[in-house]
């Protein structure tokens, strides 16, 4: 199994990226605050004002080395794409298959299937947990008939119309997964954010996202396009289908974790003129070490069975994903949690 | 694997000088200083080969020494630090600056 490498944060404002032969060196106003082996490394993130070294670009594109630009309050801004990787047949078989209707649809329910699965054992733990409650039980009921409905759609917007009901209910008894009553939560809301809920919620897809398209790259295949996510410049799509096995059971479990451990206050967020809610720097550091650490907590792969690290998971999903593009396994495994 | 690499090198002369700086400049390839002239790197096998002969091509076996310590795996565990200059983990710490 592949190494986890490290992936590197940087937030602070004005600061200077470059290399030194093989190493990494963060430098703020002339002096040296940090220095990094670059193969220890497989991301790094910046964001805000943070200028790096063209030879740095270039040794990033080279080696493999993701580099993305965030702003300063973590929205993507851009990622720097190094040489392609992996088999061109591949990849060719993969845009054939995103042509086809039906085979599109095929790997498309797939993984809205496992995202609708995992949801309901997310609410089921919960009931299993902290007791029987009427509408949580109503969400499970009804989950469990929308991942029933998913093996038999036809088309990619039919799927797609099943994952939206199923994200619609999930997120209707969203709130009740919330202890206490510091924090509350009516609805997705996206572009912004406009409370501390959806705004944690965004700022980890994101991150999430960004492993998943690295994690596609690395195996070969081109996050850009989709099965479930229809094409569009800049998005990728690929990647964005991935996500949805790991939303519900990384992504909110691990939003969850940090609310309910109170490890997050409502002060640790600040709402802006326009309504929009971001994490103030500190928030956003603490929950980068947070993430840094459940990246590195191991699980049993339950196809792979095999122990693999949180941040290895993308990876291994991308590696069945080409498994199953070459031909070498009939269907695609996604993941599920017990 | 985590390996302990540490070295005198004389430096005496320009020469000795020259080499100190280039042993510790490979070794930054590859790890992190946690002391002078003491790095922890932690390299799969095949980087260790070829961090091992980049050493031994810039040494000079008359005037200095490099020590290599196999930490193996768990390495890490074997560790304690006691004062100051913590140096983080690249592999496993959070890296946020």
């Amino acid at each position: 199994m592949k190494k986890l490498l490290n992936t590197l944060y940087v937030t602070r404002q004005e600061t200077y990226v470059h290399k030194e032969r093989d190493t990494i060196v963060i430098n703020s106003a002339g002096e040296k605050l940090a220095q990094f082996p670059a193969l220890t490394i497989s991301n790094i993130l910046c964001f805000g004002q943070v200028s790096v070294s063209p030879p740095m670009m270039g040794y990033c594109g080279e080696n493999g080395i993701g580099l993305v630009f965030y702003t300063e309050y973590g929205r993507f801004l851009a990622r720097m794409i190094g040489k392609q990787t992996g088999n061109v047949l591949l990849r060719r078989t993969q845009y054939r298959l995103a042509d086809d209707p039906e085979k599109a649809n095929a790997i498309a329910r797939v993984m809205v299937g496992a995202k609708i699965a995992n949801a309901r054992t997310v609410l089921m733990r919960e009931i299993r947990n902290h007791g029987e409650h009427a509408n949580i039980s109503r969400a499970v009921e009804q989950l469990g008939y929308s991942l029933k409905s998913c093996q038999f759609s036809q088309s990619v917007p039919q799927t797609m119309g099943i994952e939206g009901d199923a994200a619609a209910t999930y997120f209707s008894v969203f709130n009740g997964l919330i202890r206490g009553s510091r924090f509350q939560f009516n609805g997705r809301i996206r572009r912004p954010a406009t409370d501390p809920v959806n705004a944690l919620l965004s700022f980890i897809y994101s991150l999430i996202t960004q492993e998943c398209v690295s994690a596609l790259m690395g195996v070969g295949l081109d996050p850009y396009v989709g099965f479930l996510h229809q094409d569009r410049p800049g998005r990728p799509s690929l990647a964005l289908d991935l996500l949805e096995e790991f939303r519900a059971s990384w992504a909110d479990r691990f939003v969850l974790t940090l609310l309910n451990r109170r490890q997050l206050s409502p002060q640790a967020f600040v709402t802006e003129a326009s309504g929009a809610v971001r994490l103030t720097d500190d928030t956003r550091k603490q929950v980068l070490v947070a993430f840094q650490e459940r990246k590195q907590e191991e699980v049993v792969h339950p196809y792979l069975q095999e122990k693999v690290p949180y941040g290895l998971l993308p990876h291994c999903q991308a590696l069945l994903l080409a498994r199953h593009l070459r031909g070498d396994m009939e269907f695609y495994t996604p993941y599920l949690i017990k | 694997m985590l390996i302990l690499i540490t070295y005198d090198v004389s430096v005496l002369t320009k020469s000795g000088q020259r080499r100190l700086r280039a042993i510790a400049r490979t070794c930054l390839d590859y790890g992190m200083r946690v002391q002078n002239s003491v790095f922890e790197c932690e390299v799969t096998p095949d980087q260790y080969v070829r961090l091992k002969n980049e050493l031994l091509n810039i040494y000079d076996p008359h005037q200095d020494s490099l020590r290599f310590y196999m930490l193996g795996s768990k390495g890490r565990q074997k560790i304690e630090h006691w004062g100051a200059k913590v140096i983080p983990d690249p592999i496993k710490d959070a890296l946020i600056i």
